[in-house]
């Protein structure tokens, strides 16, 4: 990482800026020291078992929740208030039910003009812009449909639609493949792939790395209170993981897919993301 | 009762239509804006799942409106006051849908025990008792009509006005927040609206009956249409039909004014529901995939 954070008066500003941040809850400790400099272009894999704090980083850099130590700057500027709109967000969600009042078209409006107040006339604008999100994301041919009768992956294809509305240099994305098909898989990574092309940098929580291990530029694996920093080649190896957890754990090759034997599940704090979606 | 009772009972005002109708304008024009509010806020009465809070909010309504009768206040200001104190503790209590079902539980048996309580203790006229918890928007004086009207009024501004950050924070609280919307102040303007209506609407259709028009309208909605213009326009459409043809039909005769609302809206949850559920079968239908041969008949 040092050689990246070199001073070069040529080079972009970071994307996202995170220093000595630290994260307990309930008197517990689930990671200190975190310091985190995201270029633009690149694409870091967040990966640690559930309840080791890695929605809530996200959640910490968006401003919607406090960090207990350090600070997080995005593009330069400290996060202070809560809600950011330069930053593009696919939180972790369940699919919308079936009778859910909105066609996919609004859905991706939602990311468009949903924040503002005043009467609810859509600009002709707004309305050109969400064409254009529904044309990026491929959802042209089912955009007019109910979004309750959508498969998972075509709604997930509109949530992207929805976080890129403001065309994002920074894109936070938790667990965007849980519950999507193989080709599901591939074809919103490709959309992420694609946006981060553009120059914007990506985070991306996920447990499989698998789906997005070609695209990765650095892993930061958090677990048991500590975190690992680096490319995957580097962090994804037995004795780093068997170091971090302080239990053996394998990484075995199959193919060109990684699978991690032995890691134990912190299962005691699964209950964590029950309480995070309010009514 | 014979036939001719009842025939008597509906249609009896008939020959003199045109002078009853003089004389209730007022009251059609509160039902007719009490529909439109009160279609409208039902889309996201459902979106935010909180039906029951609806129904736990007018009793307690009820309760503050028998209260300013007791006490000779203001009934409209009664019930108001019965509304936000509800509409904030639920709020405030009950952010989780959890959490919030318990609480309207304990809170409404209680409202509506103390609003029976105040009753019991009134001894004024008795037709006004019932009015209270099964509505006669036809007995209401003009000068608290107006008052209504206008308080459904300034409801339905500053619905419009918070309208898509609050549907943003009712369908996906977690984007809504990230992306700047006042999630918190939203939900607390959302309550104090609901029960500003609610409380209006206590006095039309009566506290028993408010879901009639604050939530079947937008339920039936929400079984034929999908869009995000197309819901809240038949919802209201669906709220003033039923407030004012219920008003409409019920000053024909004697009979009272909420059974007509409560029926005209019951019926056309139900047509919407045949509807629904019969394009539901088609969009499954077609939403199966394609690339499956005809299953034969003795497979």
């Amino acid at each position: 990482m040092s050689d990246r954070t070199a001073s070069d008066p040529t080079r972009a500003q970071p994307v996202l800026e995170i220093h000595g941040a630290a994260l307990r809850r309930d008197g517990r400790e689930l990671w200190a020291g975190l310091d985190l400099t995201v270029e633009p272009g690149e694409l870091i894999a967040v990966l640690g078992p559930s309840g080791s704090g890695k929605t809530t980083l996200l959640r910490a850099i968006l401003g919607l929740e406090d960090l207990s130590e350090g600070t997080v700057s995005v593009s330069g500027k400290p996060v202070r208030r809560s809600g950011n709109r330069s930053i593009g967000y696919l939180p972790q969600t369940r699919p919308l039910p079936r009778d859910t009042a909105l066609r996919g078209r609004d859905l991706v409006a939602l990311g468009v003009n949903g924040h503002r107040f005043g009467l609810p006339v859509t600009r002709r604008r707004d309305r050109e812009r969400v064409d254009a999100l529904v044309s990026a994301v491929g959802a042209d041919n089912f955009a007019d449909r109910p979004v309750g009768v959508l498969s998972g992956g075509e709604q997930q294809r509109l949530r992207v639609g929805q976080a890129l509305a403001d065309d994002p240099q920074l894109l936070l994305c938790d667990e965007p493949l849980t519950s999507l098909d193989l080709a599901n898989q591939q074809g919103v990574v490709k959309l992420i792939d694609s946006h981060r092309r553009t120059g914007a940098a990506v985070l991306l929580v996920t447990h499989d790395i698998n789906p997005v291990l070609g695209k990765v530029d650095r892993i930061l694996y958090i677990a048991n209170g500590r975190f690992t920093l680096g490319k995957p080649k580097d962090v994804l190896t037995s004795p780093v993981l068997t170091d971090l957890y302080g239990a053996p754990v394998f990484v075995l090759r199959a193919g060109d897919r990684l699978v991690v034997v032995g890691a134990p599940d912190a299962e005691a704090s699964h209950h964590h993301h029950d309480h995070e979606g309010h009514a | 009762m014979t036939w001719d009772d009842v025939g008597d009972a509906m249609f009896g005002g008939l020959p003199v239509y045109g002078e009853i109708l003089a004389l209730v304008q007022n009251s059609v024009w509160a039902g007719a804006i009490l529909g439109l509010v009160g279609g409208l806020i039902g889309v996201f009465v459902l979106q935010r799942d909180m039906a029951f809070a609806v129904h736990g909010i007018s009793e307690l309504s009820f309760a503050g409106a028998a209260a300013a009768l007791l006490i000779g206040a203001d009934v409209v200001t009664g019930s108001i006051f019965g509304s936000i104190i509800a509409a904030a503790l639920i709020g405030w209590l009950g952010s989780r849908a959890r959490d919030r079902n318990s609480i309207i539980g304990v809170l409404m048996p209680f409202g509506l025990g103390l609003g029976i309580l105040f009753l019991a203790l009134y001894d004024g006229r008795s037709a006004n008792r019932f009015s209270l918890l099964t509505g006669q928007i036809v007995s209401v004086q003009s000068s608290q009509l107006t008052w209504l009207i206008a308080i459904a009024a300034v409801v339905l501004v500053a619905l419009l006005l918070i309208w898509r950050p609050l549907r943003f924070d009712s369908l996906d609280p977690q984007s809504a927040a990230a992306r700047g919307v006042p999630t918190v102040g939203i939900s607390l303007a959302f309550m104090l609206l609901l029960g500003l209506t609610v409380a209006v609407a206590v006095h039309i259709i009566g506290a028993l009956l408010v879901m009639a028009l604050l939530v079947t309208p937008a339920a039936a909605a929400v079984r034929v249409a999908t869009g995000a213009l197309a819901v809240p326009l038949l919802a209201a459409a669906f709220g003033v039909v039923s407030a004012v043809g219920g008003i409409l039909l019920a000053v024909a005769g004697t009979l009272p004014v909420s059974p007509y609302i409560t029926t005209i809206s019951f019926a056309i949850y139900l047509v919407c529901r045949i509807i629904g559920a019969r394009r539901g079968r088609v969009v499954r239908a077609d939403a199966a995939p394609r690339t499956q041969p005809p299953v034969s008949a003795h497979g």
